[in-house]
């Protein structure tokens, strides 16, 4: 008894600690940069119209993926609809965007606040049901926001709006453009998750009583990080909206939605470097496996279930340990 | 005023049968199994193939062989469902929801986009089509192959309801419902149970498909999505779990959906029933006849 | 002085009374223990203290104020801290993780901190983990800090626990069966670690089975059963009192 009693000197950690700390951290940083400068150094490879498109596309999808995983990663939240998203961050800046004749740049505060607002009227009512249910309803809100779409004059009805204006002339400086946007966004959304909301944001996943218990205002979190994932997913839409010039509700199905929470399930919750994997691997596959196009869905549905059977953590599982300091 | 009465009755009796399902799997085992509307939809197919195997149908004969075909159907997406059951969700049971959810979700999409490959991409024509002669009641036409199908949705219903209320095996699905492991302790074989649970409920989904194709004349793979979803919501509106709750549920979204078409236009139908699937769960979440639990820490 | 005052509490699940007017108080740094049978109430009425159960009557009064109709974080912020009888640690987070959980309220550290990595997000997470290891270090935490939670050894577990609930910094602690389930040394520990923690200023209201530790450390005994109170005292007095005897050795007429 006496030996273990009350240890005033602050205990040593784990001789091997520091080391993997370190190591850690180096990690993590490395597989950044190296992951950017891939990015910067593709179009030296191929700058074809064609391949710069799909690059530009996979940066974007990178960016919706990093943004639901605060949602779905994060904090545990399974939205089925996060194309909704996506879709109001598009339609606000291409309505304002050739309605007023806006440059895309400016149309950027209008889409945050719009999308945040976007995210409360969602998130406020839902939030609070258990998780199964919320699923659901994400889903009919994604539903309701493309139908909703499909319907308004202003958005254009069925055929969507086109002539947006893009970023820059060149599909070149709009691909770095881009890939610098979706460099913050994941970078800000890795901050994020290590901060003190992040860490709350994991608490309300492990262990929604007891992140109570401690003094987290669990709904204010949740409604946080809808917000949040919200944002991400609309500063997307814009993206997408400049990258296309065109934008449709067929751009906004389920399906879209499935894909992105397929990226973050397949590289691993809540694990930034993981679920940027993901989303190059599912948005660059099918470019890859051309002859397998019919099977694409029909594979990506069976992967899900057998990452959840045999994979949980995914392709890159999020670090429980601690490696930062 | 009467037609929409009895559009809104019609389209919901096939609302509550798919709900059924929906609402008997999660109150015995919590599971939102997502992929249920897509069981209606293998349903749809599989009387699809049967019938056209068997070539043409005489007119006389549709009726009779409809339900022969029925039967069949219902066998073959309710084992459908057992395999689903066995192969996607009891490795998962115990697991995060958050697990068993996404296993759902991946499962939908295997059997939509897995008959994608079957079937192709475009709807397909069924082989019967159920038409008749209108006659007017209190107003309303209707037709002799409603009449028969919500029949056929009424006795399924009821004999639903008498498996469930009235016998042993109705009994083990209520307590396992209660408590798995209490019911393990005492001798109830528990999943065996929720497997014939599978089977019914995806019967019962199954059964609604054949009748939709059969109806409406066209097929695709991506049909139980949207039924899917409108399941949940009659699901959730009568209170999940709850089976006269459910086919209650069922009929009220018909109706609803009715007269909110009636009003706002068929553009706005699907806006209106998510809308009230949002209002319930937010007003209401345990629905019309959910009883009230106290969540426990 | 008063801390803490239940009065006349009453909790209902439907028809099932499991709590009929219990009326307790406790003082500033005393340990009071509430023990009685299982299912007598005694977690229940930690769930209402701490706002996850909604009493069906009664009031709650911390320093003061009535807790009635608050959530159970805005009990947190008020200054009570709590354990839960069946461990609910975050389990695949790192032990610090779970610690650095106490101090979550009062950790001053916004958004853009976070975003833009402002020196003050630096010096709140230093702060943080400071605390984290201080109180790691005040219940005497053996395993590595750096894993995952679960995959401590249980009595561990039951540390890290209260750890997180002391980083609160909280006027009163409630602990819900803290030595349930460890052995004999580990148990001397936490009678001693129950008495350090009083010694910083903390009340303790502990709910306990193991009566050789609820005598040692309670200055205060409160005995439930059924929902229903039945003595109130110091432990001497207690563990005279018929009722109570009678109530854990049941009386000869149901004999």
């Amino acid at each position: 008894m006496n030996e273990t009693k009350a240890p005033e000197a602050p205990r040593k950690l784990g001789a091997t600690a520091p080391r993997t700390r370190l190591s850690k951290l180096f990690d993590n940083r490395w597989a950044g940069l190296a992951g950017l400068l891939i990015a910067l150094l593709a179009p030296f490879v191929n700058a074809s119209d064609y391949a710069l498109s799909i690059m530009t596309s996979a940066a974007i999808f990178a960016m919706l993926a990093s943004g639901l995983n605060i949602v779905v990663g994060y904090t545990g939240l399974l939205d089925l609809g996060y194309a909704a998203f996506f879709a109001v961050g598009a339609y606000t800046s291409g309505v304002l965007a050739t309605r007023f004749e806006l440059p895309l740049l400016v149309t950027v505060p209008a889409v945050i606040v719009v999308t945040v607002i976007a995210g409360i009227i969602i998130g406020a009512p839902t939030l609070r049901l258990r998780s199964d249910y919320l699923a659901i309803v994400t889903l009919g809100f994604g539903e309701i926001i493309r139908i909703t779409a499909n319907n308004l004059p202003v958005t254009g009805g069925p055929s969507g709006i086109y002539g947006i204006p893009s970023l820059t002339d060149s599909p070149v400086t709009f691909y770095y453009v881009t890939v610098v946007i979706v460099a913050i966004a994941i970078i800000g959304a890795s901050r994020l998750g290590r901060s003190r909301l992040g860490r709350a944001m994991r608490f309300v996943r492990e262990d929604e009583d007891a992140a109570e218990a401690t003094g987290v205002h669990t709904y204010r979190v949740k409604l946080a990080a809808y917000i949040a994932g919200a944002v991400w997913g609309g500063l997307a839409g814009v993206l997408f909206a400049g990258h296309l010039s065109a934008i449709s509700p067929n751009s906004f199905t389920f399906l879209q939605s499935a894909l992105v929470l397929m990226a973050v399930v397949l590289g691993g919750m809540g694990s930034v470097p993981g679920v940027v994997l993901g989303a190059i691997v599912i948005s660059l596959l099918p470019e890859l496996l051309r002859g397998v196009a019919d099977y694409r869905y029909f594979i990506f549905g069976v992967l899900l279930i057998i990452v959840m059977l045999v994979r949980p953590q995914g392709l890159w599982p999020a670090r429980s340990k601690e490696a930062l300091k | 005023m009467t037609q929409l009465v009895w559009n809104g009755l019609f389209v919901g009796s096939f609302y509550a049968l798919v709900a059924l399902g929906y609402s008997m799997v999660y109150g015995i085992i919590k599971l939102l199994n997502f992929a249920h509307g897509d069981l209606y939809m293998l349903g749809a197919f599989s009387g699809f193939a049967v019938l056209s195997a068997l070539g043409g149908v005489s007119a006389a004969m549709t009726l009779p062989v409809l339900l022969a075909v029925l039967l069949l159907t219902m066998v073959s997406t309710g084992l459908a469902g057992v395999v689903l059951e066995r192969v996607a969700y009891r490795p998962l049971r115990g697991a995060p929801r958050l697990s068993l959810l996404i296993t759902a979700v991946g499962a939908s999409f295997a059997i939509e986009y897995g008959m994608r490959i079957v079937a192709g991409p475009d709807p397909q024509v069924y082989p019967v089509r159920l038409s008749g002669t209108a006659f007017e009641v209190f107003g309303a036409s209707l037709t002799l192959p409603q009449l028969v199908l919500i029949g056929v949705a009424v006795v399924l219903m009821v004999g639903l309801h008498l498996l469930v209320a009235k016998t042993r095996e109705g009994r083990a699905m209520r307590a396992i419902a209660l408590d798995p492991r209490t019911s393990s302790l005492m001798g109830i074989d528990v999943n065996a149970v929720i497997s014939r649970t599978f089977f019914i409920g995806s019967a019962l989904a199954g059964a609604a498909g054949v009748m939709a194709g059969a109806y409406y004349g066209k097929i695709d793979f991506l049909m139980g999505f949207l039924i899917g979803l409108k399941a949940f919501t009659a699901a959730v509106i009568g209170g999940i779990g709850n089976i006269p709750g459910t086919m209650l549920g069922g009929l009220v979204l018909g109706l609803l959906e009715s007269f909110g078409t009636y009003w706002l236009g068929g553009e706005w139908r699907d806006v209106f029933a998510f809308g009230v699937l949002i209002l319930f769960l937010t007003v209401r979440p345990t629905g019309l006849l959910g009883e009230r639990v106290t969540e426990r820490v | 002085m008063t801390l803490l005052e239940v009065r006349e509490l009453r909790l209902a699940f439907g028809g099932l009374v499991a709590i009929d007017g219990l009326s307790f108080s406790v003082g500033e740094a005393e340990i009071v223990s509430v023990i009685g049978p299982n299912g007598a109430g005694k977690t229940s009425a930690f769930n209402c203290v701490t706002g996850f159960y909604r009493p069906t009557g009664g009031t709650i009064a911390f320093d003061g104020k009535s807790l009635l109709g608050k959530r159970p974080s805005a009990v947190a912020a008020a200054g009570i801290s709590r354990t839960f009888q069946n461990l609910r640690l975050f389990g695949e987070l790192s032990v610090l993780d779970n610690v650095r959980a106490g101090s979550h309220l009062r950790l001053k550290q916004s958004v853009f901190d976070a975003l833009l990595h402002t020196p003050r997000y630096r010096r709140t997470e230093r702060e943080c983990t400071a605390e984290a290891n201080h109180w790691l270090d005040f219940v005497g935490l053996r395993g590595d800090r750096c894993s995952e939670a679960r995959n401590l050894p249980y009595g561990e577990q039951r540390r890290v626990e209260i750890a997180r609930a002391l980083a609160r910094e909280p006027r009163l602690l409630l602990l819900d069966e803290p030595a349930a389930g460890l052995n004999h040394a580990e148990k001397t520990e936490m009678l001693d670690l129950i008495r350090r923690i009083r010694d910083l200023g903390i009340a303790i209201v502990l709910i306990e089975h193991d009566m050789g530790l609820v005598m040692q450390v309670s200055e205060r005994i409160v005995v439930l059963n059924f929902g229903k109170e039945i003595a109130d005292g110091r432990p001497e007095e207690v563990r005279r009192d018929p009722a109570v005897i009678e109530a854990y050795l049941g009386s000869d007429t149901h004999a």
